[in-house]
């Protein structure tokens, strides 16, 4: 029993003295698992296959960018190991994937995993194991809550952000506008409509009418009807693509010319604005955050030049055409700077650390004058956004970019009175 | 062993008619399946031992559909609804109501055997093709029946809900998957015996009457519409808790889990371990949830593709599933010991 006794003493001298050794030799460098002296172990979760699969472009944009990082000596010398698996949009797939990257990959952090039920089904599981779920790529404004879910932030404009800006635009150019608002009967609908009345604050009367709609339902001409027959002058719809392109159409048919503002995420040419016709869309107004990979307007752009040259290099599959391909880069991006700022510190609580403490970052395709900042209470990336008109056969950007954060709403709110 | 010979005898063709001995294991081979089972988890991590949890879940669910495919000979499509159901219940049960999970399994039951014998009712007027269509329709339908404004203060909506892991009670020092995988485990084995003596008694006979010659069954008495709607309903029950189980394991529902995708899934679960062969359950569920994962190891691009190959492989050189493997191996053997 004392020989026990002895050698266990032994053995935890020795492991003792190992590790005061060691944490010596290290000096500042620490690491938790998933990363190394040479590697960086990054997750990640797609749709490649099933409903979203569009999306899928993203993650392979994503795959390249890294790939482009290694061949350029990694940051501070290790190499990004981007494994990413596919959920098939299904909330159950991504649970099961989340764990394998995080218990069995023994990732640092999951990176921009997309969709909102499927990262709402992994929030708590991530929370709970204290494993960064970063710059998750959806829309919902759910991401931006540091008190109650540290380890998780988003990345893109929310749509409540979006709503909140053209909240600004309608406030300064028609103030006494009468707004029909036209909504998604779900999560991006109601995120949507909360932020245009935010936006407005005290002058959310301006709303004649709120009318939602279902996508169950065939088509959605009445509703458009029934906003004209309020009276209204400003019409915003918050619609997804296909119905986007109905209420376009329905709109001339009827004679209707409101201000017509579509979402961010209608805003296709091809999509959109070709189906329902060019020469009715004439004026229709959005908004958009990152450079459009096929306008002609950025081929002298210094950020651009990059991207082309990148996708010429390590994507040359890759559709430019497609949104996923300049969000994916951005994303990236953002990541790769986030770990060149954690330095030798490796720990997941440095990388959220350091993620909220992004000031000023400009990914190469994001419009100009657009940033990414960040706070340890402020976990929404992109806030800004510029507004853009369609005219002839493709979007103008104009005016100034705008920041979505509220205060500066009310402050204008000030000034007019 | 005796039995596994029988049916190799009658040929291969007999997919339909399996007597009722072939539908389960010998007593050997069960105790070393179940040794398996019940020691495994002590070897593995938790994301592997929360997979195995997920196959017996699974499992349930293929079985489910087996007792209503191979024992009453009706199709359905539909599984996933009152695999959607039996989640649900258990989700909000626990969420807003507080409910301890384990009493929230058999009011999934009940649920979902109310839900499923209703259904039958009027579905038993359809038959075949047209029977599996009827359920398509349901599966279809349950994602935007769940996202419902008038539901959407229980439900949560498209946004789903959160359910939380129940912790080993009595202070077990097991993790949370641990025990929950032993739970599962010892609901499962409760239905799988339940399924086998339901299969061998005198209600498993008048359901594979029916399955074989309906005409001839009702003229042997048997109330065919009873007993139609009632392996309905038993199979929804299954399916239900089997959905309760998934809830508390994946800790989340969503309309978007519990698509028509899952049905699919879960009919190609039962193809493959075998039509009418209750242990190859858990063969299909493997099946659908393992080989997605080595297709897209092989390709991701081409995951779906790869899939397909793989299905395609296992149509065509083992047309009965796991059934067929299982008595070819046996018979092997068999040959092996002679020598």
């Amino acid at each position: 029993m004392t020989a026990v006794r002895f050698r266990l003493a032994a053995m935890s001298a020795a492991l003792a003295l190992c590790t005061a050794m060691s944490g010596a030799a290290l000096a500042q460098k620490t690491y938790d698992s998933g990363a190394s002296d040479t590697e960086i172990r990054i997750g990640n979760i797609m749709p490649y296959s099933g409903p979203a699969s569009a999306y899928g472009a993203i993650g392979r944009t994503e795959e390249a960018y890294f790939n482009k990082v290694n061949a350029e000596g990694g940051i501070n010398g290790r190499k990004i190991k981007f494994i990413s698996y596919d959920d098939g949009y299904s909330p159950a797939k991504t649970v099961e994937q989340a764990r394998k990257l995080v218990e069995s990959d023994e990732v640092l952090l999951i990176f921009g995993s997309l969709g909102t039920s499927t990262n709402s089904a992994i929030r708590k599981y991530m929370n709970e194991k204290k494993v960064p779920q970063l710059f998750v790529a959806s829309g919902a404004s759910k991401w931006n809550d540091p008190k109650q879910y540290p380890w998780t932030m988003g990345w893109q404009p929310s749509y409540a952000s979006e709503a909140r800006i053209y909240a600004k635009y309608i406030m300064k150019e028609q103030p006494d506008a009468k707004i029909g608002v036209l909504y998604q009967n779900d999560d991006f609908g109601k995120d949507y409509l909360k932020g245009l009345k935010d936006g407005l604050g005290a002058k959310a009367s301006m709303i004649v009418l709120e009318d939602s709609y279902d996508t169950s339902e065939p088509a959605i001409d009445e509703h458009v009807v029934k906003l004209k027959a309020a009276r209204a002058d400003v019409f915003v719809s918050v619609t997804t693509p296909k119905f986007a392109a109905q209420a376009l159409k329905k709109a001339a048919e009827i004679g209707w010319h409101p201000v017509h503002i579509i979402s961010n995420v209608s805003a296709s040419v091809g999509g959109v604005i070709e189906p329902a016709g060019l020469e009715i869309s004439q004026g229709v107004l959005s908004s958009a955050y990152t450079k459009d990979g096929s306008d002609p307007q950025w081929n002298a752009d210094d950020g651009m030049k990059k991207f082309y040259n990148f996708l010429a290099q390590y994507d040359p599959k890759a559709n430019k055409l497609d949104a996923g391909v300049v969000f994916g880069y951005a994303a990236a991006q953002t990541l790769v700077k986030v770990l060149q700022m954690c330095g030798d510190d490796l720990t997941r609580e440095n990388v959220m650390k350091q993620a909220a403490k992004l000031k000023d970052f400009a990914p190469d395709t994001l419009l100009p004058g657009i940033t990414i900042n960040t706070a340890p209470d402020d976990f929404a990336p992109i806030e800004q956004l510029q507004m853009m008109r369609f005219k002839g056969k493709g979007w103008e950007l104009f005016g100034d970019v705008i920041s979505s954060e509220l205060n500066s709403a009310h402050s204008a709110l000030h000034n007019q009175k | 062993m005796s039995a596994a010979e029988e049916v190799v005898a009658e040929g291969h063709e007999a997919v339909e008619a399996v007597p009722k001995r072939a539908m389960t294991l010998g007593t050997g081979t069960s105790l070393v399946v179940l040794a398996a089972l019940l020691i495994a988890p002590v070897f593995v991590k938790n994301f592997i031992i929360f997979q195995m949890t997920m196959l017996l879940i699974y499992g349930l669910a293929v079985l489910a559909l087996n007792i209503l495919t191979g024992g009453s000979g009706q199709f359905s499509l539909g599984q996933s609804a009152f695999y959607a159901v039996g989640a649900y219940t258990t989700a909000v049960l626990m969420e807003h109501f507080n409910i301890n999970y384990a009493l929230t399994l058999p009011i999934a039951g009940v649920i979902c055997f109310g839900f499923g014998y209703l259904f039958g009712k009027p579905a038993l007027r359809l038959s075949g093709v047209y029977l599996a269509l009827a359920t398509f329709a349901l599966a279809t339908a349950m994602p935007q029946l769940l996202k419902l404004n008038f539901l959407e203060h229980w439900t949560g909506g498209v946004q789903g809900l959160v359910v939380t892991k129940p912790d080993a009670p009595f202070g077990l020092p097991m993790s949370q998957d641990m025990w929950l995988y032993y739970f599962t485990l010892v609901v499962t084995l409760a239905i799988y015996i339940f399924s086998v003596n339901l299969l061998r008694s005198r209600s498993g006979r008048a359901f594979m009457a029916i399955r074989d010659n309906e005409i001839a069954a009702s003229a042997m008495g048997v109330d065919v519409a009873l007993y139609k709607t009632l392996a309905f309903g038993v199979s929804a029950a299954i399916t239900g808790i089997a959905g309760s189980l998934g809830a508390i394991a994946v800790q989340f529902v969503a309309p978007d889990s519990y698509t028509i995708t899952l049905a699919i899934s879960l009919f190609l679960g039962m193809v493959v371990g075998g039509v009418g062969w209750l242990p190859g359950s858990i063969v299909g569920a493997a099946f659908i949830i393992f080989v997605p994962n080595i297709a897209e190891g092989i390709s991701k691009g081409l995951s779906g593709a790869v899939f397909g190959v793989l299905l395609f492989l296992v149509i065509y050189l083992v047309p009965h599933g796991a059934r067929q493997a299982a008595i070819l191996g046996h018979q092997l053997a068999g040959k092996l010991r002679k020598n």
